[in-house]
């Protein structure tokens, strides 16, 4: 068995890494923000409590599976499941380094947007299914924010797709391995991305779905338990993709000088998560209709405008 | 014993006001009552008090703009009412002049047979809580209240709660159960029955939906619920629904001592700490005629202003919270706990010393205590600075809060609304510049004001007054006076102790306020601070005895949820938290 692209060994992996990662990030990040917050966070299980999260997995798939009386079963138990597939399915179009990775298509773009519009079923049965006012009002916010949210996500790297000259992710990683990385020519379009990635995975400042100061739990506050789990790491799941996305389409993905190309995504990756929680720790939520009106009316406009902008540099070089 | 002969003559305005309602009122005010706080106070009869009431509001000179207060009081086994007509339970307006700077009582004599009169909801709007709180607590009706509903006590409760004849030790009555029919019919009192409140369950375009905001929600601070009416996710009315907090404050007041209700009192506004004990002690010692020495005075206005800065800190992270701003929470429980340390070391508790006394405080200055309050000074500025730039100059936070929730100065009147929420509106008035009580008047420092009256003007103004707090307490470490820290009246409680085994009467004096409790002359007295969050008063009647006969604890929580409603239609869910945690409110200080 070999480890090279689509191989077993390359899948099982790539598989193993993505989820140990993800929940990983629950402690990470619980560490980071107290950092930030003059705290200490999670340090007494473990050395620096790195088994935090082994504990916090024992409590959570030994919690009684509850599934509410008034709630729709068969969709209240899919929900979660779906936003775990629809995510790891989209990291089967990573490239993480030369040789590793799960497929090589040739619409991994297009993929990727497919399965984030999947996500938003997730999240939508979640809050419908579980028959409650919060969890309606969650879902509702969501389904709005989302689906606008990825409009913009699909325009704002449409740039990038252009310069490249391919839907391939690992093209557009190999047409970045002269050093020029896509986040110069295309820093709108970074911006753009990045502000939508996280509307995309719904974390704060833009977990308006969720916001918990005001609909509690918003989609998922029937869930417990393992479901719950579920929903819980779909969204650091989400972070990671996110965070590799970035790193694939705008920062060059594993390439750099001297160290192993997959240790250069890792740290590439790894800053980026970081920033997503700093965002978390620094920014206050907005309401959901500003977010709405600030997508629609700014990000919508400036991406549109960045690639035709984009176009026009291309056709008038080539 | 010295005599407590404090009856200070009517301030000049109330001359005039007094000399017009007697001229306009004649025959019909039954009597003029002298209180030892100088509040003018009228009795009148049932079928008179709205005309009275609708004079003073409108036609008076000043105008008494603001109801700050109903409440009664059972009057059935008072023994001193020398010159009061006859009455077996009496309503009690005060209502408050900003324009005049003064006071008016007003009450009313009803006997047990008939517990009527009319509703003054149609002169002020805030009356609809206080008068639901006096048909709760007493069982006196109000013709044309629009929901005569019990406010504090459940919907199932038996009984008035503060009336004499009520248990008030678990001790006096059964021993408490609760069966399964009697579960359910608790829980089937606590739905939302929305035509009762007159709402409607759908309009013409939309179906509405109701929404039970708590009792257990994360941004209600406490246990509070609202009933909201909602159409998608704009607010189209809303219901408080309060109680839940409510642990009979009032009624303890009554069977504790003088001296050992103080404790009690910190936990009116678990937040304020010794700042509840302010009014509480100063009522008393208005009663007893004791002035307390200099000393006192500032060691008192530090620890109040200590409170003020950490109940502001509370606020201002929570807010932050609120809308969704993660950290400055953690930052500022850092200065929470430093000025938390120095209250310890000084007062041996944190959040509630209860170390104020009557006629004094607990102890003197632990030795060293400037070094620790000087070093908070040098310290907190500077994180003030930066909290101003992570939290108020924000931009997402501006857009969250400027503009919603707002209310001007005309409608702070009509609610009750006071503190900081009153100065929002571009209204300069602090009751420690307007009336300085334990020596407020000696400091010097700045009333700050905001001219929106919306959800981040709020939010300013404190932020602002803690800057100032700090200004007075720097004061006070530099000018402390030296002296005793207990009054040498009789009265103090507990007495001083130095001469108590030279002379048998001070051990005689000494002996009986320790185990009996200090008796306070028969009188009443208002008196109010600038507490916290607002106005705080205490109402106090004695009947000549060990306890009072009656407290009533006028908190400004309690006024500013009521306003809620008012202030957030229109508004969407994520708005009316945001507005919910600008009013800075504790469920305790509602609840009492």
């Amino acid at each position: 068995m070999q480890f090279e692209v689509g191989s077993a060994l390359s899948i099982g992996s790539i598989l193993l890494t993505v989820i140990v990662v993800a929940a990983m990030l629950i402690w990470v990040e619980r560490r980071l923000l107290s950092l930030w917050q003059e705290r200490l966070g999670p340090n007494r299980v473990g050395p620096f409590g790195l088994l935090q999260v082994v504990a916090d997995m024992i409590k959570i798939f030994t919690k009684e599976d509850w599934v509410p009386p008034f709630a729709d079963k068969l969709s209240f138990v899919l929900a979660p499941t779906v936003i775990m597939i629809v995510i790891l399915l989209s990291f089967s179009v990573v490239p993480f380094a030369p040789g590793v990775g799960v497929i090589d298509s040739n619409i991994g773009v297009l993929f990727v947007l497919a399965m984030a519009s999947l996500g938003a079923y997730s999240v939508m049965l979640g809050g419908l299914s579980s028959d409650n006012k919060y969890a309606l009002l969650g879902s509702l916010r969501a389904a709005a924010q989302m689906v606008s949210y990825e409009v913009f996500m699909g325009i704002s790297i449409l740039g990038v797709v252009a310069l490249a000259g391919s839907f391939n992710l690992r093209e557009i990683v190999l047409a970045q391995a002269d050093g020029s990385w896509f986040v110069i020519p295309q820093f709108i379009g970074f911006v753009i991305f990045l502000i939508a990635g996280v509307a995309e995975s719904h974390r704060l400042p833009f977990d308006i779905p969720e916001a918990e100061q005001e609909i509690v739990a918003g989609y998922h506050t029937e869930y417990s338990g393992m479901k719950f789990g579920m929903f819980f790491v779909g969204e650091y799941l989400g972070l990671v993709l996110i965070s590799s996305l970035i790193t694939v389409l705008f920062f060059g993905g594993w390439m750099g000088p001297f160290l192993p190309p997959i240790v250069w995504f890792a740290i590439k990756a790894s800053m980026f998560i970081a920033f997503f929680i700093l965002l978390r720790a620094a920014i206050p939520r907005p309401r959901y209709d500003q977010l709405m009106t600030y997508g629609w009316l700014v990000l919508l406009p400036l991406s549109l405008v960045n690639l035709m902008v984009t176009g026009a540099i291309i056709l008038s070089t080539q | 014993m010295q005599s407590a002969a404090i009856t200070p003559s009517p301030q000049p305005v109330h001359a005039d006001v007094l000399a017009h309602l007697r001229a306009e009122f004649g025959p019909r005010i039954l009597a003029e009552q002298l209180t030892c706080d100088g509040i003018p106070t009228l009795w009148v009869d049932r079928h008179d008090v709205k005309a009275l009431l609708l004079e003073l509001h409108e036609d008076c000179r000043p105008s008494f703009e603001m109801l700050f207060d109903i409440t009664a009081i059972d009057e059935r086994l008072r023994v001193h009412r020398d010159g009061q007509p006859p009455s077996e339970f009496t309503v009690v307006y005060h209502l408050m002049s900003f324009a005049g700077n003064c006071d008016f009582r007003v009450k009313v004599p009803l006997q047990d047979k008939d517990l009527t009169l009319p509703s003054v909801i149609d002169i002020w709007p805030n009356a609809n809580w206080y008068e639901r709180e006096t048909w709760d607590m007493f069982g006196i009706r109000f013709e044309g209240h629009p929901n005569l509903y019990r406010i504090v006590l459940p919907p199932t409760w038996k009984g008035h709660a503060l009336r004499k004849e009520h248990p008030a030790r678990a001790t006096e009555m059964e021993p408490y159960s609760l069966s399964d029919e009697q579960e359910a019919y608790e829980q089937d009192a606590l739905k939302f029955k929305p035509e009762e409140w007159g709402m409607k369950r759908e309009s013409e375009n939309s179906e509405f939906m109701f929404l039970n905001l708590g009792p257990n929600h994360p941004s209600v601070h406490g246990a509070f619920r609202i009933a909201l009416q909602l159409d998608g996710e704009i607010l189209v009315d809303a219901v408080p629904d309060i109680g839940y907090h409510h642990r009979g404050a009032e009624k303890m007041g009554e069977r504790q001592s003088w001296h050992t209700f103080i404790p009690y009192t910190d936990r009116i506004d678990y937040l304020g700490g010794v700042m509840n004990n302010l009014p509480y002690v100063l009522a008393v010692e208005k009663m007893a005629g004791i002035e307390v020495p200099e000393r006192v005075k500032v060691i008192r206005v530090m620890l109040c202003e200590m409170f003020r800065i950490c109940s502001h800190l509370l606020f201002y992270g929570t807010f932050a919270q609120d809308v969704g701003q993660l950290s400055p929470i953690f930052y500022m429980f850092v200065e929470r706990e430093r000025v938390f340390n120095i209250i310890e070391s000084i007062c041996g508790a944190r959040m509630h010393p209860g170390w104020f006394r009557i006629g004094g405080v607990a102890q003197d200055l632990p030795e060293g205590w400037d070094k620790r309050v000087r070093e908070l000074l040098d310290f907190m500025p500077a994180r003030l600075a930066e909290y101003d730039s992570m939290v108020m100059n924000n931009g997402i936070l501006k857009r969250r809060t400027q503009g919603v929730g707002v209310y001007d100065t005309a409608e702070a009147f009509d609610w009750g609304v006071t503190g900081a929420g009153l100065r929002a509106t571009g209204f300069e008035w602090d009751y420690r510049k307007q009336r300085p009580y334990s020596g407020y008047e000696n400091f010097e420092f700045d009333v700050p004001i905001a001219v929106n009256g919306d959800c981040y003007d709020r939010c300013a103004v404190r932020v602002e007054e803690m800057r100032q707090s700090l200004r007075i307490i720097k004061q006070c470490v530099d000018n402390m006076p030296a002296g005793n820290y207990k009054s040498d009246h009789p009265l103090t409680t507990p007495p001083r102790k130095e001469k108590s085994l030279q002379d048998i009467e001070t051990l005689i004096n000494h002996f009986l306020s320790v185990s009996w409790g200090p008796v306070i002359p028969p009188n009443e007295v208002t008196v109010a601070i600038e507490a916290t969050k607002g106005l705080n008063s205490y109402y106090l009647v004695s009947d000549g005895s060990t306890n009072s006969y009656r407290t009533r604890i006028r908190t400004p929580s309690f006024a500013h949820l009521q306003m809620i409603p008012e202030i957030s239609r229109g508004f969407m869910v994520a708005d009316l938290i945001a507005i919910i945690a600008s009013i800075d409110f504790v469920m305790a200080d509602v609840d009492r």
